[in-house]
């Protein structure tokens, strides 16, 4: 379930995205402001369409209004829709996930790194062993070992809340009522283009995880994850 | 079991699924925003519940300073008398055009429905309510933002001008080019709901709306219609079809 709503929301989240594949830090950005980062994703990349514009005040530089002449890519009717409906099933899951977690003790016990493997030499130790020879933990659920460890509640505990929060710092409604939301990361603007980038980490924790499983063997860590050894 | 607890029994299970049943059609029934079935539409519907549910009623978007006004894009419908936009309507887009060639001093604005003062509204009528000036983001479903200055009437004060009735619950605009769209009380009675027709210090642009639009500040920009017509309170949701965002596709709550 919240592998599927995780999916989900990668999916309609990128289409979401190619409507305006521009990045800002900020309170505001658009168009007609400096880009953090431009995407080369969808026709809408560098499109370009815009009339002459008109300014609103005297002075040189002031802020201007332009219409659009191009007809942009946009399927964010039902991609947002879809994006909140995942949303929901991300939060409830996790919810469910996190308590469980807590009180089964899953999470103090196997996941959250303990005592001398928070210790930075202990983890460059495991790291060169880990290149030295990738598929060596093999075992299928816990305990983990330290990088194990390290990334799942790197995902677990900060990668998947800085999605939620990011999220919300993007609301109007949620913005008014709470703005320090948007606040703690300097402006909505900014908590978009974090939005995006802890997604770009996700994806990438996937991938890695995706081909660990496969090269310790598929089929039992399967088990392990859902019916248990 | 005996043959009455059985009854007894099975006519709570099927209340019980019935009125499951009617908390996921309440949509058909026009008193509440529709779902009409749809999967999304649904979730939208989850969404609006639950952050009028969560969410204090009356708090205020942030607002800025001058010296954070941005540029902005108009985008939508850039001129309702142009006939090569897509929203073009062929009865009112020269109308438009005529009132804007007279400088909109015959334009009124037209507010009917549940109210017990129904009327039309110059541009100098609105000008004699109290104004309000508010530096605010537009926050485009597309993914960009801007900051402007809006200067307008709250649309409360209008509402209540013309003797709102107890039982309305929905406010519906029209504008001049195919735009119908309407919000709940909550959102019409918001402090910053403004009826806009000033932006930055100066008359409201064409492109972005003149003589007179919606500013909803804790909706999504497409909620702030342009071009306005016409307001219509009514007692129950009314849906205008593919001239407004349900059966095009789009969330009617966006508050998101």
């Amino acid at each position: 379930m919240l592998a599927l709503s995780v999916l989900t929301l990668a999916l309609s989240g990128f289409v979401i995205l190619m409507a305006h594949p521009r990045l800002y830090w900020g309170q505001v950005g658009n168009d007609l402001t400096p880009a953090l980062m431009e995407l080369p994703v969808s026709r809408n990349y560098h499109h370009g369409g815009w009339a002459p514009g008109t300014t609103f005040y005297r002075y040189a530089g002031s802020p201007y209004s332009a219409s659009r002449t191009y007809d942009i890519l946009n399927q964010n009717g039902w991609a947002r829709s879809l994006h909140f409906l995942a949303a929901w099933f991300l939060v409830v899951t996790g919810l469910i996930y996190a308590l469980a977690g807590l009180f089964s003790g899953h999470l103090l016990r196997d996941i959250l790194p303990r005592g001398r493997e928070l210790a930075p030499r202990v983890l460059w130790h495991e790291l060169r062993q880990h290149l030295r020879s990738p598929s060596r933990s093999a075992a299928g659920g816990p305990p983990y070992n330290p990088l194990q460890k390290y990334t799942y509640s790197g995902v677990v505990i900060l990668a998947l809340p800085l999605m939620v929060v990011t999220g919300m710092a993007m609301s109007p409604a949620i913005s008014a009522a709470y703005p320090w939301l948007a606040g703690m990361f300097g402006g909505s603007q900014s908590a978009r283009t974090v939005h995006f980038f802890a997604f770009a980490v996700l994806v990438l924790f996937v991938l890695v995880h995706v081909a660990m499983v496969i090269l310790t063997g598929f089929k039992r860590q399967m088990r392990a994850m859902t019916v248990g050894d | 079991m005996n043959y009455e607890r059985m009854i007894a029994t099975r006519r709570s299970l099927l209340t019980g699924l019935a009125s499951a049943g009617g908390l996921l059609l309440t949509g058909c029934s026009e008193s509440e925003p529709p779902t009409y079935g749809n999967l999304l539409r649904m979730g939208d519907a989850l969404t609006y519940k639950a952050q009028r549910l969560l969410l204090p009623a009356q708090a205020l978007a942030r607002e800025y300073e001058r010296r954070d006004v941005s540029s902005i894009p108009a985008i939508g419908n850039t001129n309702p008398g142009d006939s090569r936009q897509a929203t073009f309507n062929a009865a009112r887009g020269p109308l438009y055009d005529q009132l804007r060639s007279g400088s909109f001093t015959h334009w009124r604005l037209s507010i009917e429905g549940s109210v017990a003062r129904p009327g039309l509204y110059s541009l100098a009528d609105l000008h004699r309510f109290p104004s309000r000036t508010q530096i605010t983001k537009h926050t485009c479903e597309e993914g960009w933002s801007a900051i402007a200055e809006w200067t307008g009437v709250q649309l409360r004060r209008v509402l209540e001008a013309a003797g709102m009735l107890p039982a309305a619950r929905y406010v519906n605009f029209h504008a001049f080019d195919d735009t119908v769209d309407s919000i709940d009380m909550r959102d019409a009675l918001h402090p910053q709901t403004l009826l806009a027709y000033g932006m930055n210090g100066r008359e409201l642009p064409v492109a972005h709306g003149a003589p007179l639009r919606l500013r909803v500040e804790t909706q999504l920009g497409y909620k702030s219609v342009k071009y306005l017509q016409r307001i219509v309170v009514t007692d129950k949701f009314y849906d205008p079809g593919k001239l407004g965002p349900l059966q095009t596709g789009w969330a009617w709550y966006v508050g998101i």
